[in-house]
């Protein structure tokens, strides 16, 4: 879900730079140089992991996985799907330049939303409890997304309001499809390296 | 795919001024375009970006094309505007009036759109990864974002490759991709393979940088030097952000 730029009102623009700086610094105070390389992979995961197209009957869409970077980094998604975005921006021409702020926030706000809500039942209990949970989340996390950059459109002017409201309901298929996959994702990597859910922040228990 | 990602291009006009007045360029122009809102000074803008893109020799076929590719919900987005937005009637579909304003913003917000975006490639998208990354960190930007952005790179094109390794495999075992729980659930299963193998890959580099004598630091070795072509090139620049600016307040 990327917004162009020109499309959004500069005091929209420019809060979602502050809190786009707010959240990366939030997330960077807990990489310290030993956790880059692991953020940096699981970024770069990520990254990859958005190419993969699923059909949804005679078309397909595109993974966005930020519940699951959020259960994986937490506040790391932050800086990581922010540099996810600027590759993207920069070499491929996704989104624009002045809305980076706003894309990340849109994307790495819920996924930071997700960690919070969903990380304990997804570290903890059996892995099909973790599975429920991380479907949980990843479907929580596309609707916030949604609702995050219909909220940056209807902030903009009341002339984007149907268009909005129509981007939120043609997505809730992809929540769907989300939801599974993460729930799949988190079933397996349980069963195979439950250490993934406190790779980066083992010390910290969140509630 | 990721072959993107990396190789600086032969020197080009744009790929020898210095990285940093490169990237500050693409950011003054993106400003100077974004807060117009004449279609003359938005033409002149994406004629700009279009000579950039010359300057840069990129392959213009497809950097176009790079260009117009928006996500579909905001095509989506400035196809409903004229029919959303109040305003004088100028057209009908199937009843519905269109505004000659809603038309005019989308119009706007479409040039806006494809003249940053050409800039950028133009601008930025000419130079290796790499480069970005050490223009960034001379940029001030925090040291440990630099190499993780430095990190996500060199790891992204490991991982396509890793991904499609597994994607075979896949195949290999009759998986067709289809509207069904089980291709959703094969694909859960991929991402969450993809996950644990990185997890397992950065442990490995981590204990081989430690075994390198790995301390908390990382060196960054690109010295960048402001010459007189690069001065010229940001005054050049910011001379072209002045007239599009200019056009708009005339």
């Amino acid at each position: 879900m990327h917004i162009v730029d020109g499309a959004l009102s500069a005091p929209v623009v420019v809060g979602g730079a502050i809190v786009a700086a707010a959240g990366i610094g939030l997330g960077l105070k807990r990489l310290s140089m030993e956790k880059i390389p692991a953020a940096g992979v699981l970024s770069a995961t990520f990254f990859v992991a958005s190419l993969i197209h699923v059909p949804i009957g005679p078309s397909s869409v595109h993974l966005i996985m930020n519940g699951l970077a959020g259960l994986v980094l937490g506040w790391a998604a932050f800086p990581a799907l922010f540099v996810g975005l600027l590759l993207q921006a920069v070499f491929f021409g996704f989104g624009g330049l002045l809305v980076l702020g706003v894309n990340t926030v849109n994307i790495a706000l819920p996924a930071v939303i997700v960690h919070y809500a969903c990380r304990r039942g997804v570290a903890s209990g059996s892995p099909n409890r973790a599975a429920l949970w991380g479907a949980v989340g990843g479907g929580v996390a596309i609707a916030l997304t949604t609702g995050l950059v219909a909220l940056s459109l209807a902030l903009t002017g009341d002339e984007f309001l149907p268009a909005a409201q129509l981007v939120f309901f043609a997505h809730v298929p992809v929540m769907a499809v989300e939801a599974v996959l993460s729930g799949a994702a988190v079933l397996l990597a349980r069963r195979v390296k439950p250490e993934l859910f406190d790779a980066l922040f083992p010390e910290v228990g969140h509630a | 795919m990721p072959d993107v990602l990396d190789g600086d291009r032969d020197p080009s006009a744009i790929g020898r001024i210095d990285p940093r007045v490169r990237i500050v360029a693409a950011v003054a122009f993106a400003v100077a375009v974004v807060s117009c809102r004449d279609p003359a000074a938005l033409g002149l803008g994406l004629a700009a970006a279009g000579g950039l893109m010359l300057l840069a020799r990129l392959p213009v076929l497809a950097t176009l094309r790079q260009m117009i590719a928006m996500d579909l919900f905001v095509v989506f987005i400035l196809v409903m505007l004229p029919f959303t937005m109040p305003g004088d009637p100028l057209f009908e579909v199937a009843g519905l009036p269109a505004s000659r304003q809603g038309l005019t913003r989308a119009v706007e917000i479409a040039l806006k759109a494809n003249a940053v975006v050409l800039a950028l490639l133009a601008l930025v998208g000419s130079m290796s990864s790499v480069t970005l990354g050490h223009a960034l960190y001379r940029l001030r930007v925090p040291e440990n974002l630099v190499h993780l952005l430095l990190f996500t790179v060199r790891y992204i094109d490991v991982l396509h490759r890793e991904y499609q390794r597994l994607r075979t495999a896949m195949t290999t075992r009759g998986f067709q991709p289809a509207t069904t729980l089980h291709t959703l659930r094969s694909f859960g299963y991929l991402v969450g393979m993809m996950l644990v193998r990185a997890l397992e890959r950065s442990e490995r580099i981590l204990a081989a940088m430690t075994c390198r004598g790995f301390a908390g630091q990382f060196p960054l070795f690109d010295e960048f030097r402001l010459g007189g072509r690069d001065w010229l090139f940001g005054a050049g620049i910011l001379g072209v952000c002045t007239l599009v600016v200019t056009v708009e307040a005339l």
